[in-house]
């Protein structure tokens, strides 16, 4: 239906979009003991890790192999030896995730030859998983990183099947994308568990990135799956997709064990979890359980109160696309017309965002359409604050980074439940703004005749007119 | 780029450091900057702090030349804080794609400067060279030129690539530009005999806001501050002021030094954190300007104003002297702040167990050695470990620091207080400090953490549990013990078979028969019969997979 447009411009103003590697390396933080290491100058990893420690408010392990300019004209093995012999001998990782960036793929760095010259080198690396990933700054964006990594990590860390090709149909592998949060993998984790299945999230961002207190102080990442079970995923029944972006790493899983995928595109909603219920029913062989009969109606009866705030309204909005997929259809869904939509790479679900056009583009292309299309509500991650203000109108945070409130770690989107709270939220942002800013004056409907049609004053603009626009 | 090199080597031989003074030939010739350790590095790049330096500058437009990372990363990540223009805030990149770097990016760079001139009509454009143009040899100091000629107005390089070397550095770099392009290039509307400079200071938080009405008082002018809450027009006709302040000495030296030697304003290193430290740098202002042929009243003025004030902030931080008593503060920065800071907490009551002096002078440990005894602990350099370990075994009870040491305080359930450049609150001057201690007493006697360091209910269940030598106890703690224990429960009492063998031969072959589990296992299925059953309906089907 939408068609992905891609401006012009010479130069991006207000980025909604961020680096390949720092997509990769939050793909890493997943896994237990593990050290994401950017190969490439120390302010990759720097910029990187702010951002994640301003999202998250945790310590988050990133490392870099601080490459300097005579470093990156004759060639960074020497960096990416030292780099790794030194995070071994300091942090003792269970594994290093390498990511490369904009530096070392344009002077051409061979991460994969010189893991293996390293691996010769030092006997003692044998047994540590060096992993590495290419991913260009110049290319892509932060989803298409992540997706890189766990295609990666599933490609060299799980073992192909066993002889007797023993499976457990009670266990469940999960691929979640990155626009799911902790919160939200604790949520499908609880609702796996509650058909009796026992799932293995890959990467699992809640294991680490949870915000829990550890009792010992750790340089790696603490918690997240480990090594061990990765590796033993291809025992699993099934394999669980959420999101366009892992696929990949879906199609990547059976070839190698066999283990069947199903792809959740979407798990906001009504429909999807409808459509996540059936199939969880199907694979246990169990009822859907009474406590997710109950959730569903308190969802219907949350639509059926929301409904009146939301539907209508005019959505700017801009992420990652599947979160755009995902949140733009619950709120078509939801009666919302998606008016102006921008993401930050291509993929294949952006044709059936329900809008007809979808920018590849910056928070200003957002802001001028909104501007000119009178949107009145916006949703995008925090760097859209500075545009919320000017357009003065609701604004619902949401994707990564989210730097200036609390909690990102644990906002919900996905299932019956996560989805009752997010509509909720939002009716209740447009609810604040009608009380704050839209409130009836005896003048506000005087003269309405005399307006021209489409003359930007949104409170003052009638039913007809806004049928007409 | 052998001018860039040349250019990073002047700046390491800086005459005004004094750290830089008081090393061998050799050493100087390694510059200033630690070699980076692969691995083990953490902090920004030369490109981070050119960028951290100049972008307080309000009504200028920064543009960033290179990938999304440079700037999709890290835009509006710092607090600055403006009375006017927010064009700052606004991110402007070139986002390089991969055909800019095959064909070059000069031509992207220069359109996009076309873009922001028909957009915004800044009154100067700063253009940020990244690490990727500059290997594939852009030349931005030529598309900078022919831009400047083109569209009349200023167009800044700021040549700073991020691999060039360390956030410091890039300070300088950027220095070096105003030097270069702006600094001069304008004329003030008027000069008044109070005219100062401040350099190095970045308004953060809005705290020069804190210190601006005594100098309003005094009738003092901050002519430019270089750069916080700046405007172009200031930044470009700074060389007429009469005196200046180096207000972070290690970020820009060499523009105090050089704004000295061309333009002869003298300056001095100062900083407004901390009580006597506010006071002596408003006493050098008032003497560098009446030497500069200010009127000689400005002398007790000043000191009038310094009487008020500083017995205005010791009368607030008297009282929490007695709540403070017994209480040891850990201070972590970037070490120039440390001395003066010490002695503010220290006149509140804070007993200080340890202070960072990673970049201080010999002169400045000296006096921290002064204030805080011979066995203060200086720390040249904490692992995260070794500062957690402190903080959890009680050594100190509240840790002031940056950032990014944050977490390590945090979650050993202690008390920190941030004072970089994330911080919230303001804490410059009088008024600063006051808040500071203020600040310092609501997170030390916040009834918080007393709930925080409580051991978890199954905690103390267990520690009950463990002296009654119960394995419950084990089992209530230990998901993988439960599964286990669930796993060992007899189903064929006969031949001793467990649940677990039979869900494994079940999960196996897929059975779904009492008589199939019999084959597979060494059940009887006589007595058990209907436990096997009862198992076997529990089970999920193991042939669903193959009908997918």
């Amino acid at each position: 239906m939408a068609t992905a447009t891609v401006p012009t411009k010479a130069c991006a103003i207000n980025p909604l979009k961020m680096s390949q590697p720092i997509g990769a390396a939050f793909a890493f933080m997943g896994l237990s003991g593990a050290m994401p290491l950017l190969h490439g100058s120390q302010g990759c990893t720097s910029f990187g890790l702010t951002l994640f420690v301003r999202h998250f408010k945790e310590a988050v392990p990133l490392q870099t192999t601080a490459m300097s300019e005579v470093a990156t004209v004759l060639g960074g093995y020497e960096n990416l030896e030292q780099a790794i012999l030194n995070i071994y001998n300091r942090t003792k990782p269970k594994i290093i995730g390498i990511c490369s960036t904009g530096v070392t793929e344009t002077n051409g760095d061979d991460v994969d030859a010189y893991l293996k010259l390293i691996r010769d080198k030092h006997p003692q690396l044998a047994k540590l998983p060096l992993v590495c990933v290419s991913t260009p700054d110049f290319k892509s964006a932060f989803q298409d990183g992540w997706e890189k990594a766990v295609a990666r990590i599933v490609e060299m860390l799980v073992e192909g099947p066993n002889v007797n090709g023993l499976r457990d149909p009670s266990r469940v592998n999960v691929l979640p994308g990155c626009h799911l949060t902790p919160g939200d993998l604790d949520e499908l984790r609880a609702i796996l568990e509650d058909f009796g299945l026992r799932p293995c999230f890959l990467p699992d961002l809640a294991g680490s990135l949870d915000g829990h207190i550890p009792d010992e102080f750790t340089a790696t990442t603490f918690g997240g799956i480990g090594v061990g079970e990765i590796a033993s995923m291809g025992r699993a029944g099934w394999t669980i997709a959420v999101g366009g972006q892992m696929r990949r790493a879906a199609e990547v899983m059976q070839a190698k064990t066999g283990v069947p995928f199903r792809l959740f595109e979407r798990l906001c909603g009504l429909g999807p979890n409808d459509d996540l219920m059936t199939f969880l029913s199907e694979i246990s062989g169990r009822p859907v359980p009474s406590k997710y009969r109950r959730q569903r109606g308190q969802l219907a009866d949350a639509m059926l109160d929301a409904h009146f705030h939301i539907g209508g309204r005019k959505l700017a909005i801009a992420a990652e696309p599947d979160l755009l997929f995902d949140l733009s259809s619950m709120l078509h869904d939801m009666g919302a017309q998606v008016t102006a939509a921008v993401t930050t790479t291509q993929s294949a679900v952006i044709e059936r965002i329900k809008t007809e056009e979808v920018l590849i583009g910056d928070l200003e292309d957002l802001e001028e359409v909104a501007r000119t299309k009178h949107c009145d509500l916006l949703i995008t991650h925090s760097h859209g604050r500075q545009a919320a203000a000017r357009l003065k109108i609701p604004f619902y945070r949401a994707g990564f980074p989210m730097f200036d409130r609390l909690g990102a770690g644990h906002q919900l989107s996905i299932g019956y439940r996560g989805t009752r709270d997010l509509i909720f939220d939002i009716a209740n942002l447009v609810i604040a703004d009608r009380e704050e800013n839209h409130q009836p004056t005896p003048d506000r409907w005087r003269g309405l005749a005399a307006v021209p049609a489409g003359a930007g004053n949104r409170s003052s603009m009638g039913s007809t007119e806004r049928s007409i626009a | 780029m052998s001018s860039l090199a040349a250019r990073v080597q002047s700046i390491f031989n800086e005459p005004g450091c004094a750290k830089n003074g008081s090393k061998s030939e050799a050493e100087r010739k390694k510059g200033c900057t630690k070699q980076l350790q692969p691995g083990s590095a953490a902090g920004g790049c030369a490109f981070d702090g050119a960028k951290i330096a100049l972008q307080p500058i309000t009504d200028v437009a920064h543009l960033v030349h290179g990938p999304i990372a440079c700037e999709g990363n890290s835009w509006d990540n710092r607090g600055a804080a403006s009375s006017g223009s927010s064009l700052w805030r606004t991110a402007f990149t070139t986002d390089m794609s991969e055909t800019d770097i095959v064909f070059g990016g000069e031509k992207r760079l220069c359109k996009a400067i076309k873009e922001i001139i028909d957009k915004y009509d800044p009154p100067a454009i700063f253009v940020y060279q990244t690490c990727i143009p500059a290997m594939i040899g852009d030349d931005i100091n030529a598309v900078c030129k022919a831009a400047s000629q083109r569209f009349g107005k200023p167009v800044i390089p700021i040549n700073s690539p991020g691999f060039v070397g360390s956030k410091n550095l890039g300070n300088k770099l950027a220095g070096e530009a105003l030097l270069d392009y702006v600094i001069g290039t304008q004329e003030p509307d008027y000069t008044t005999p109070y005219d100062v400079n401040l350099i190095g200071e970045y308004n953060l938080s809005g705290e020069l806001w804190q210190v601006k009405p005594l100098l309003d008082e005094l009738g003092v002018r901050i002519l430019s501050c270089i750069s916080g809450d700046a405007k172009y027009r200031e930044v470009a006709s700074s060389h007429r002021a009469r005196a200046a302040m180096l207000v972070c000495s290690k970020a820009m030296i060499n523009v105090a030094r050089k704004m000295e030697e061309r333009y002869g304003i003298p300056f001095f290193e100062g900083s407004f954190y901390g009580i006597q430290d506010s006071s002596e740098s408003l006493r050098q202002i008032a003497r560098l300007l009446v030497e500069r042929g200010a009127p000689k009243d400005l002398l007790g003025r000043t000191e009038a104003v310094i009487a008020r004030e500083e017995a205005r902030a010791w009368a607030a931080i008297g009282p929490y002297k007695l709540r403070f008593k017994g209480k040891k503060a850990l201070l972590i920065t970037g070490g120039v702040k440390s001395w003066s800071v010490v002695a503010a907490l220290q006149q509140a009551g804070l007993e200080l167990v340890g202070t960072s002096v990673k970049k201080s002078t010999r002169e400045d440990k000296e006096r921290i050695k002064q204030l805080m005894g011979q066995d203060a602990r200086m720390i040249e350099d904490m692992t995260p470990r070794e500062m957690y370990k402190m903080l959890k075994d009680a050594k100190a009870d509240i840790m002031l620091s940056g950032g990014k040491s944050q977490f390590v305080a945090l979650k050993a359930a202690m008390p920190w207080l941030d004072i970089n450049q994330e911080r919230c609150h303001a804490y410059m001057g009088y008024l600063g400090m006051v808040k500071l201690v203020e600040e310092i007493d609501k997170s030390l006697s916040n009834p918080m953490w007393e709930q925080l360091r409580r051991p978890a209910p199954w905690q103390a269940l267990a520690r009950a549990m463990v002296q009654m030598q119960s394995t419950v106890a084990a089992v209530a703690c230990d998901p993988a013990v439960t599964e286990a224990a669930r796993r060992a429960r007899k189903i064929c009492f006969c031949k001793t078979v467990d649940l677990g063998t039979i869900e494994d031969a079940i999960y196996a072959h897929g059975l779904r028969s009492v008589e199939a589990v019999r084959d597979h296992t060494n059940a009887v299925g006589g007595c058990c019969k209907r436990r096997i059953e009862d198992v076997l309906a529990s089970s999920p089907p193991a042939g669903l997979q193959a009908a997918e």
